[in-house]
């Protein structure tokens, strides 16, 4: 038999005080029943001598202080796991909201995980075909990675994580073991809906499980939703050997509701508000991504982030470009001028790319070719700024040529309808097909060798 | 007994208990998680509990260990990968599998492998503190000195012979003027926030050479010294300090991974072990001790992980040995401290991190240095810290004050890293104090003139950075040509030397000896093209000569064992201009 505790000493924001409690542990959850007999849950946050904070998932609305029974359950936050869950939606603290029912555990696991062990960490270097020419080629997503895509509002950020999520398959490998875990955090309904209804269309629902905290759902309960997700990422991958891609959106709408909490626990904040641990909040999340030894199954993260004002330096996506693996970028006037998807090569980046393309990943001319589209894509910028000053009559041939490469790379090359799936060789000889656009003085970064072997010998029209 | 009062994420408080010391070990609550007292009163002791807290209940017991949280020294540290508490990772992941576990007791060091140890001391003979009394080979690079504890002297009333003997056997037992007996072993403890003891500090007199070319001439790091690396992300500071550990000619390598990402100390883990050092042939991990605190384990443990880190390699200088300590990165540390102090509800400095931010990186950097050990050898400490400054600004409070006890600063530039200019430290921005000091050694080593090659560099690119000024307002076209000389001339010094590719691999790692030549090539094409351009010809011809994209291919061209190929080159591109001056006689 549970105590119950009669009452509540004080209630403020999400968070409610709770005197005169003995033997509750820290982070410990708790079930509060309303007088009406509504049953909320929360989480302890603290303990101090008898009195404990609790957070409630839920929210306080209607809740007073007298007439609330509060129990503690004498366990961290868990959720029910077992391989029923593919093919399931769940809200934000992971309880089932298709009308199919609870599931039937075969494991309960704590939300929060553990670190995973540096020395156990396999490094990941299996290239991810997404089907995107910009994404394969340019900044390459690996098996295990952890690759954010930082957007804005009103960019179709959702649309280009649809396709990677449907689209991606590993190289050679098995379909069946592949599933896509959806985690939404403070989304609109209709993004929601857009997100069910497409992954509906591609056919792969079963293999998809979703956690959705939507845009008027409680806040506390959007703390917990992305770690619901990612225990179940965890348990697919490290127990059911699958190659599970994780996708949460949106990464801003989770940081303020900790800022949220974070203002009502009354903690001194750091940077515009945001509570100092964000940093390390953020890590627990990201840093479950990964595969370990010994293991065949993996966890890749794809969060979605909107930058607010488009400010690549606001905290939310700098301190997220310090934990993951790099970043997608996404470019507002690509996509004001009709280009899909708005990928802005030159900020966006992949830090396991190098160890994953190449001879016996993807084909020998990869790193080689990329690096070349870079650098050449880089002096595009140049000669634009130039031609803005002096008219593009004026520039030199050299400077000519850059403008056109760079008109056809973004035409061609980064825009690709959201239907279209091009394979990695598709992509790499469209990136030769560019060069040839240039003088062959200015390909200095692929090799004479290379040249003769791909490079065709007619140019791109 | 002592139990818990209170929990607050990392912090737990004990009430009215007199039992602790500051700054004394604890084990906490039924699972007997390690942790600090950082803060005494009367009514309230509060401790930073260094493992996670969740299911911690209110009166649990907690029990002091009776010292200070304490780092384990003796042979076993080289090619070992701890957490920040000194705690082996391998060990752990073999007890308790992949998934980090709480309240896990594992020796830090292992106890029953056995060493092959010489003694260097027999009964009757008189010990001084820090004192070598044995050696034994860590591994086949590296002769591991064992010494007398710093707080202990006097006279050996027993010493086993050499032999094969495990950490914890007692190898000698000294007694001291008061006539207390001391048993003295392979293994050592020594509090990590106290810097161990050493002999007069010596002036630093010796570059660390890195065969990084940006920093080797331009901005030289002394044995000895404190260098900052600050960088937005995606500038690669992860890479200038795995650069360094890889190729720099420290004995010893400490790689802290404070705050980072996992996959990045795996990525070390295997890399290391394939990579040879330059110097000795043998793997690099074989010289190379990690700390591995990742961003997502606990944030208390990240805040000693500095320390630990910093005592091991106290502990190796103190044998003789150049030791270089990379901590990636500072500002995770920094970050930590911020944590524990919101935690206390300490009154905040700036955006947060409190007052005592600047005397704790103090304390840190301060460690460095160059000194004549206990035992009368030299030995040296040198630290590189990267830091994170949020969204690149420079001006956030943990670059400033880390600026204010280093005197290197590399600082690394999001433009350079965009343009895929590696390494991206900016040539403007960043200062070495270091150079007045080190001229000597260069001058000597390298080359008479090495000192004045690299002036002559420095204030080329200067000059073109104030002539960039005007090319971005009215464009090239308008300057006159013997300042377009130096705009190409920078050019060549910015893509032919600073740039260097760290896949390559001829140009990851290059001597001195030809950086000093590469450098001196630059500066003689230079001379020779300033003649051409004021006897009026242009340097559009020069151009076309393409001596210049020779000059800027010779990094990957001249392998580092044919430097005798400069001379040749050098006279041939000469013959070039001077053909093309004869044609416009």
């Amino acid at each position: 038999m549970r105590i119950q505790y009669l009452g509540i000493k004080e209630i403020n924001g999400p968070l409610i005080v709770i005197d005169g409690v003995k033997d509750a542990h820290f982070d410990e959850m708790a079930d509060i029943v309303l007088e009406n007999g509504e049953v909320r849950h929360g989480r302890i946050i603290r303990i101090d001598g008898q009195r404990a904070v609790i957070q409630v998932f839920e929210g306080t609305n209607d809740m007073s202080l007298s007439g609330s029974r509060t129990s503690f359950t004498g366990k961290p936050m868990q959720i029910d796991l077992s391989e029923e869950i593919l093919g399931r939606v769940f809200d934000g603290a992971g309880r089932p909201i298709d009308g199919l029912g609870p599931v039937y555990a075969e494991k309960k696991a704590d939300i929060n995980g553990a670190a995973i062990n540096p020395v156990a960490r396999k490094y990941p270097n299996d290239f991810i075909c997404t089907g995107i020419s910009s994404i394969d080629m340019l900044m390459t997503l690996i098996r295990g990675q952890k690759l954010p895509i930082f957007s804005g509002s009103g960019i179709p950020h959702d649309k280009l994580a649809v396709q990677i999520a449907t689209g991606a398959g590993l190289k050679g490998g098995k379909q069946n073991d592949f599933a896509i875990v959806f985690a939404a955090m403070g989304v609109k309904n209709d993004v929601a809906d857009f997100f069910r209804r497409e992954f509906k269309a591609s056919n792969s629902g079963s293999d998809i499980v979703m956690f959705l905290n939507l845009a008027n759902d409680p806040i506390i309960e959007r703390i917990v939703t992305p770690r619901c997700a990612l225990t179940a990422a965890e348990y697919l991958a490290f127990e059911k050997n699958k190659q599970v891609l994780v996708i949460m959106t949106d990464i801003s709408a989770y940081a303020e509701a900790l800022r949220e909490l974070s203002a009502s626990k009354g903690e001194i904040p750091a940077r515009k508000g945001f509570p100092g641990y964000l940093y390390s909040d953020f890590a627990s999340l990201y840093e479950r991504a990964g595969m370990i030894k010994g293991k065949d199954g993996s966890v890749t993260l794809i969060p979605i982030l909107t930058m607010p004002n488009d400010d690549i330096t606001h905290p939310i996506p700098d301190l997220t470009g310090y934990i993951t693996e790099g970043q997608i970028v996404l470019d507002r006037t690509l996509s004001q001028n009709g280009i899909y998807p708005p990928v802005s090569v030159l900020p966006s980046l992949s830090r396991l790319m190098k160890d994953g393309i190449g001879k016996g990943f993807t084909r020998e001319d990869h790193a080689a070719l990329s690096d070349q589209l870079f650098a050449a894509y880089a002096k595009v910028a140049d000669a634009r700024s130039l031609a803005s000053v002096i008219g593009e009559e004026e520039l030199s041939d050299t400077d000519k040529a850059y403008i056109e490469f760079g008109r056809k790379f973004e035409e061609k090359f980064i825009n690709q309808p959201s239907g279209e799936h091009r394979t990695i060789e598709q992509t790499l000889d469209l990136g030769w097909q560019l060069l040839t656009l240039l003088p062959r003085t200015e390909l200095s970064r692929v090799s004479d060798q290379l040249i003769t072997k791909y490079l065709p010998e007619k140019v791109m029209e | 007994m002592d139990v818990i009062y209170s929990i607050n994420g990392p912090v737990v408080t004990v009430k009215n208990t007199k039992s602790f010391a500051m700054l004394e070990m604890v084990y906490v609550g039924n699972m007997r998680l390690i942790g600090e007292v950082i803060m005494l009163s009367d009514d309230c002791t509060t401790i930073q509990v260094y493992e996670d807290t969740a299911g911690l209940s209110v009166g649990e017991p907690v029990t002091g260990s009776g010292g200070p949280l304490c780092a384990v020294l003796g042979p076993g540290i080289i090619s070992n990968i701890f957490d920040g508490i000194e705690r082996p990772l391998k060990a752990l992941n073999e007890k308790s599998g992949a998934f980090l576990d709480r309240g896990v007791s594992c020796d830090n060091l292992d106890t029953q492998r056995l060493w092959d140890v010489t003694m260097l001391i027999k009964q009757g003979d008189t010990v001084y503190a820090g004192q070598i009394f044995a050696t034994t080979p860590e591994n086949e690079g590296i002769i591991h000195k064992s010494m007398i504890p710093p707080s202990i002297s006097g006279t050996v009333i027993h010493a086993q012979d050499s032999g094969s003997y495990n950490i914890t056997d007692v190898l000698a037992v000294v007694r001291d003027k008061n006539g207390k007996e001391y048993d003295i072993s392979l293994s050592q403890k020594w509090p990590i926030k106290y810097a161990r003891p050493s002999g007069q500090r010596l002036s630093a007199c010796q570059p660390l050479i890195t065969g990084q070319r940006v920093i080797d001439t331009l901005f030289p790091i002394a044995k000895g010294g404190a260098a900052a690396v600050p960088g937005s992300f995606g500038t690669g500071k992860t890479m200038v300090q795995h650069q360094i550990a890889k190729w720099s000619d420290a004995d010893i390598i400490v790689y802290i991974g404070c705050g980072e990402r996992g996959n990045e100390m795996t990525q070390v883990l295997e890399e290391f072990s394939q990579l040879r050092d330059p110097k000795t042939g043998r793997a690099l991990t074989e010289r190379t001790v990690m700390i591995a605190n990742t961003s997502n384990m606990p944030v208390a443990a990240r805040e000693a992980s500095i320390y630990t880190g910093v005592t091991l390699a106290e502990y190796y200088r103190d044998m003789g040995y150049n030791v270089a300590i990379m901590a990636d990165s500072t500002s995770r540390w920094a970050e930590a401290l911020r944590e524990i102090s919101g935690r206390l509800e300490e009154m905040p400095a700036e955006e947060g991190f409190p007052s005592y931010l600047p005397s704790r990186l103090s304390q840190f950097y301060e460690r460095a240095g160059y000194v004549k050990t206990l035992s009368g050898e030299n030995g040296s400490v040198t630290i590189i810290g990267a830091v994170s400054p949020q969204g690149g600004d420079f001006s956030e409070p943990v670059t400033q004050n880390t600026k204010r006890f280093i005197r290197c600063f590399w600082a690394l530039d999001r433009e350079l890293a965009y343009s895929r200019h590696y390494p991206a430290i900016n040539w403007i921005t960043s200062y070495t104090e270091y150079f007045d000091e080190l001229k000597d050694w260069y001058n000597a080593n390298v080359c008479l003139d090495f000192e004045k090659t690299r002036g002559r560099i420095i204030s080329i690119l200067l000059e073109e950075n104030r002539l960039m000024e005007i090319v971005k307002l009215i464009g090239e076209d308008v300057l006159p040509e013997d300042q377009k000389l130096i705009i190409i001339t920078a050019k060549m010094i910015r893509q032919g030397f600073l740039q260097q590719n760290a896949m390559h691999e001829i140009d990851t790692y290059v001597p001195l000896e030809k950086q000093f030549k590469m450098m001196k090539l630059i500066l003689d094409i230079y001379d020779r093209a300033v003649l051409l351009v004021k006897q009026g010809i242009p340097l559009s011809r020069i151009n076309q000569t393409g001596i210049f994209d020779t000059v800027m291919r010779v990094k990957f061209e001249i392998r580092n064992d044919q430097l005798s190929m400069f001379e040749s080159l050098t006279s041939e591109l000469i013959s070039k201009l001077d053909s093309l001056e004869e044609s416009y006689r």
